[in-house]
């Protein structure tokens, strides 16, 4: 089918763009890269009055590397992530989340911005900005605030932002030194959305963990955090511990069934991974604190 | 109704456009460049892919008043002279990468920019790069072999999707 008639902004400011959207209400949707909402708009699911393309919004799409975060304008499309040399070091977690995402041409035009406006709960972006506790900073006409992304997703394409405001940065804390990390997903073929993806990361010392968090995308409504420090923290790493904690830690997950996949086989599919990301992401910490012995 | 001004295919087009129309339906019912396939109209199945300012994108997720001031470039404008083969589409013809050929356009174009990036790519690099395009009667194991090919054809070269400074 074909998008239903609307009427086409595209201011040069965020602020221009957010007095549209003011006037114009629910009548009106931002369009980013166009890769969720114009197959909606042509499926005739979305058909809003007004777009307001952000497309020539100066400084949309910057990212700014400091000592503690990696800073990304909305705008800043997927590929641009991806291909990111200084982001591929200062979150390499981000890097290998972003990959995953649909097919080269999509990530060409998606956005980090529509991906987390968007808010599909098997989608990788929210899962690693719910892991890292990313801030996101929304705009309107009258101010901006800050928004803790472990606050931000409410459930399948519900969140915190109200239809006047403009995402309009996406801050990530780094890494710590030597916290090791994984992301791993199950997708049915390469480039669909993720029946389950997992994010992890760890911190050892003197062969002990110190910290560990744990995310977990597209076994509830929204990506969600499991409690995976308190049984890890003071064990020693081992294949047995992995399997223990994550069996653990996912026996409480209810996702639901669809055609893709029954809810039963999501909560294996997010135990296997977590396993599989604990091992990883362990593996990646001892290379990182053992580098003087010089072992592997 | 806005004005559009763009290039295509190396000359300048200008155009009015109404909001909604797609980019696919711009180039193919509008501009007659059908050689722009339009199979799901949902990003699904690669056969709109094109390259806007050097780079495959889906034509069918994205409207024509959009490309103000963009270079783009369709299967139309592959070949180095309009009418003989680029060294893709020998290869795709030598190596029977197609049989309907409703795919083709989509496969070549995304061919075009995997090869300026990346210009020996290993076979799972292909077979990644081409995921998003899909093929319902050639099999892949064809397909395959004509970018191996093709990258070969092109080693030391270049792909016409970037070779005349379409980007940047
Ligand atoms: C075939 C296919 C496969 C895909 N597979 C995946 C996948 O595996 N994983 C995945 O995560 N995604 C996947 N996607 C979707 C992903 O590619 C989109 O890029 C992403 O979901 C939305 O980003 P966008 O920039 O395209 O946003 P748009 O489509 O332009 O917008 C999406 C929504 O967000 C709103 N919005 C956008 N930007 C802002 C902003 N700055 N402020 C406020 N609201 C805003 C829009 O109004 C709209 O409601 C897939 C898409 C396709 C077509
Ligand atoms: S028609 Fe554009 S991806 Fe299928
Ligand atoms: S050759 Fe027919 S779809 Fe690919």
């Amino acid at each position: 089918m074909k998008p239903a008639a609307f009427e086409y902004h595209d201011p040069p400011t965020t602020a221009e763009a957010c007095e549209l959207l003011a006037q114009l209400g629910d009548e009106a949707k931002p369009l980013a890269g166009g890769q969720s909402l114009v197959p909606l708009m042509n499926m005739r699911l979305a058909t809003p009055r007004h777009l307001i393309d952000l497309r020539n919004v100066a400084g949309l799409s910057d990212i700014t590397i400091s000592d503690t975060s990696v800073t990304m304008g909305s705008m800043t499309t997927q590929r641009q992530i991806e291909l990111s040399p200084a982001i591929r070091k200062a979150c390499p977690i981000l890097t290998e989340a972003t990959t995953h995402i649909a097919h080269f041409q999509i990530r060409q035009r998606g956005t980090i911005g529509g991906s987390i406006a968007h808010a599909d709960p098997a989608a990788e972006l929210p899962l690693i900005t719910v892991l890292l506790d990313a801030r996101i900073v929304a705009r309107r006409a009258d101010g901006t605030r800050s928004i803790p992304a472990r606050g931000f997703f409410y459930s399948a394409f519900v969140t915190e932002l109200d239809e006047t405001e403009i995402v309009e940065s996406i801050e990530l804390p780094r890494l710590a030194d030597g916290e090791g990390w994984a992301f791993e997903e199950f997708a049915r073929r390469q480039g669909d959305f993720a029946l389950v993806g997992v994010a992890a990361t760890v911190t050892l010392t003197d062969g002990k963990y110190s910290g560990a968090r744990l995310a977990v995308s597209g076994v509830a409504s929204a990506p969600v955090l499991l409690p995976v420090a308190e049984h890890l923290v003071g064990e020693r790493p081992s294949p047995a511990l992995y399997r223990r904690v994550a069996a653990a830690v996912t026996a409480g997950l209810t996702p639901g069934g669809d055609i893709h996949a029954t809810g039963e086989d999501r909560r294996d599919i997010a135990g296997h991974l977590t396993e599989v990301a604990l091992a990883a992401a362990t593996e990646r910490a001892l290379q990182l604190t053992d580098r003087p012995a010089g072992r592997r | 109704m806005r004005r559009v001004r763009f290039e295509l295919n190396g000359q300048t087009v200008e155009h009015e456009v109404v909001p909604r129309l797609l980019l696919s339906d711009f180039l193919r019912d509008v501009l007659g460049f059908t050689g722009t396939h339009v199979g799901c109209e949902q990003g699904a199945c690669g056969a709109c892919t094109i390259l806007l300012n050097g780079e495959a994108v889906r034509s069918c997720l994205m409207f024509a008043v959009q490309v103000d001031g963009a270079t783009i470039r369709t299967i139309e404008g592959v070949s180095p002279d309009g009418t003989s083969l680029h060294p893709i589409q020998q290869a795709f013809h030598e190596n029977y990468g197609l049989q309907c050929g409703f795919c083709t356009p989509g496969f070549v174009m995304s061919t075009c920019a995997l090869l300026a990036e990346n210009p020996a790519p290993t076979e799972s690099e292909i077979r990644s790069h081409l995921s998003g395009n899909l093929c319902r009667c050639a099999g892949y194991e064809s397909i395959v072999q004509s970018v191996r090919q093709a990258a070969w054809e092109l080693a030391g070269g270049n792909c016409a999707g970037k070779a005349d400074g379409d980007d940047e």
